[in-house]
């Protein structure tokens, strides 16, 4: 696993919230590119079309939290220049979500910490005092249901599956769990929102989460790591320092928009 | 151009009944619940509020593009699309007749919507389809996951026969 690049983390930008939605946007639209990339690669079709599926759900959801994030901004930016023309340093998601797809079960491992993250996160943030960011989060939150429901199961077929799919599952746990702290860190940002009442802390949905995680964990047979002191040294991806691998997700994402600007087809 | 009277809302209805929603083209767009409102303004403006199935349907562009094609046909060109969210689509809206329209296409129409329940349940707690092709209920889920958003693959242990059903969302 490469470590974070090191990049000084901005200053707090005056917009809290746009930095907020930016967050959920971009976690989103990262990891959508990332499943995407199993289109035509799916171990059985079932699951090439299920990858594609979530993807595109995660487009989807990136697209409405990007558009109300550009109207939140109020420069005119619109959810595709939000997605296609930032550099790496203006992206605002956790590093989870950019690590490359690697093999199915390192697929399912971040699938599913990231799936019961949104659950628990979304059902929360449809009672946000933002009523169009309640609207969107209940709206994603019956897709997050199906995702995660889709990958707790994968971890319970692999996890209490063959010799190898175990190995397989527990070693991607293993090699994962350093990387989730950072969806529950909370900032300048974060702590602006919970004032307001726009979205709910953290720290309170950590543990919720990891008694929904352990819970699955336990049926699949797989031993949850020690949070480690290491765990701590990933951090960044919401004030701009990621990994090298976002950079390369980028570019094939960005080219064809940058290349043609304001080409329709 | 021959100007025409004020469109009435009922009259924007009628044709909104006519547009048919690209990937289950047996349902129009109203009877989907794709379309939230109708508003007519005393210009004669039009206002159609929809709102997306699932969040990421890449028909849902297409479907407003053909609405408002529909309705310029129509001779009204002041259109207007409108989205919102709330309250989230839910195949719930579906009406009786629209189920039964899904059936006789092959298609099983959705279940009960799950509202509440737990954030992470492991299997779906759920009567199993009917089969659209013989009735039967011995029927099994083969993939969550189907040709699009909205669809989940099953198979029929009666009659042998792979068929598609409508996600109770």
């Amino acid at each position: 696993m490469t470590s974070p690049s090191v990049v000084p983390a901005p200053r707090a930008a005056p917009n809290a919230l746009f930095e907020y939605l930016l967050r959920l946007g971009d976690d989103r639209l990262v990891l959508g590119h990332r499943v995407s990339e199993w289109c035509g690669h799916g171990p059985i079709l079932e699951e090439d079309i299920a990858t594609s599926n979530v993807a595109l759900d995660l487009l989807g959801q990136a697209t409405m939290f990007l558009r109300l994030a550009g109207e939140v901004e109020g420069k005119g930016r619109d959810e595709d220049a939000l997605a296609y023309f930032r550099e790496v340093v203006e992206f605002r998601n956790c590093h989870l979500v950019e690590l490359p797809k690697g093999d199915f079960a390192f697929t399912t491992a971040r699938q599913f910490l990231f799936d019961v993250h949104a659950v628990v996160l979304l059902d929360a943030l449809s009672r946000s005092t933002h009523a169009e960011l309640a609207a969107i989060a209940a709206k994603a939150l019956k897709e997050a249901k199906y995702h995660v429901r889709h990958s707790a199961e994968w971890m319970v077929k692999l996890g209490d599956g063959t010799d190898e799919s175990h190995r397989r599952l527990q070693t991607a746990v293993d090699d994962l769990w350093r990387f989730t702290p950072e969806m529950f860190a909370s900032d300048a940002v974060d702590r602006a929102m919970i004032e307001l009442g726009i979205a709910p802390d953290l720290a309170e949905l950590r543990v919720q989460w990891e008694a929904l995680v352990r819970d699955v964990a336990e049926r699949a047979t797989l031993t949850l790591p020690h949070d480690t002191p290491r765990a701590a040294h990933v951090r960044g991806g919401r004030t701009g320092a990621h990994t090298e691998h976002l950079g390369h997700i980028l570019a094939e994402m960005q080219i064809i928009a940058r290349s043609h600007p304001g080409a329709t087809w | 151009m021959v100007a025409r009277a004020l469109p009435s809302r009922e009259e924007v209805l009628a044709i909104l009944d006519t547009v048919m929603d690209p990937e289950v083209p047996v349902l129009s767009v109203r009877e989907l619940g794709i379309v939230r409102d109708v508003t007519v303004d005393a210009e004669g403006a039009v206002t159609v509020t929809v709102t997306p199935t699932y969040s990421g349907c890449p028909a849902i562009r297409v479907i407003e593009d053909d609405i408002v094609t529909a309705i310029r046909a129509a001779g009204i060109s002041d259109v207007r699309m409108r989205t919102t969210y709330a309250p989230a689509w839910t195949t719930d809206w579906i009406a009786p007749d629209a189920r039964a329209k899904l059936k006789a296409y092959g298609i099983a129409p959705p279940g009960r919507a799950d509202s509440g329940g737990a954030l992470v349940q492991l299997m779906r707690a759920r009567p199993s389809a009917q089969c659209p092709y013989c009735d039967s209920y011995e029927t099994e889920v083969r993939s969550e996951f189907g040709s699009t958003a909205c669809k989940s693959v099953c198979w029929c242990r009666s009659c042998g026969q792979p068929f598609e059903e409508f996600k109770a969302h």
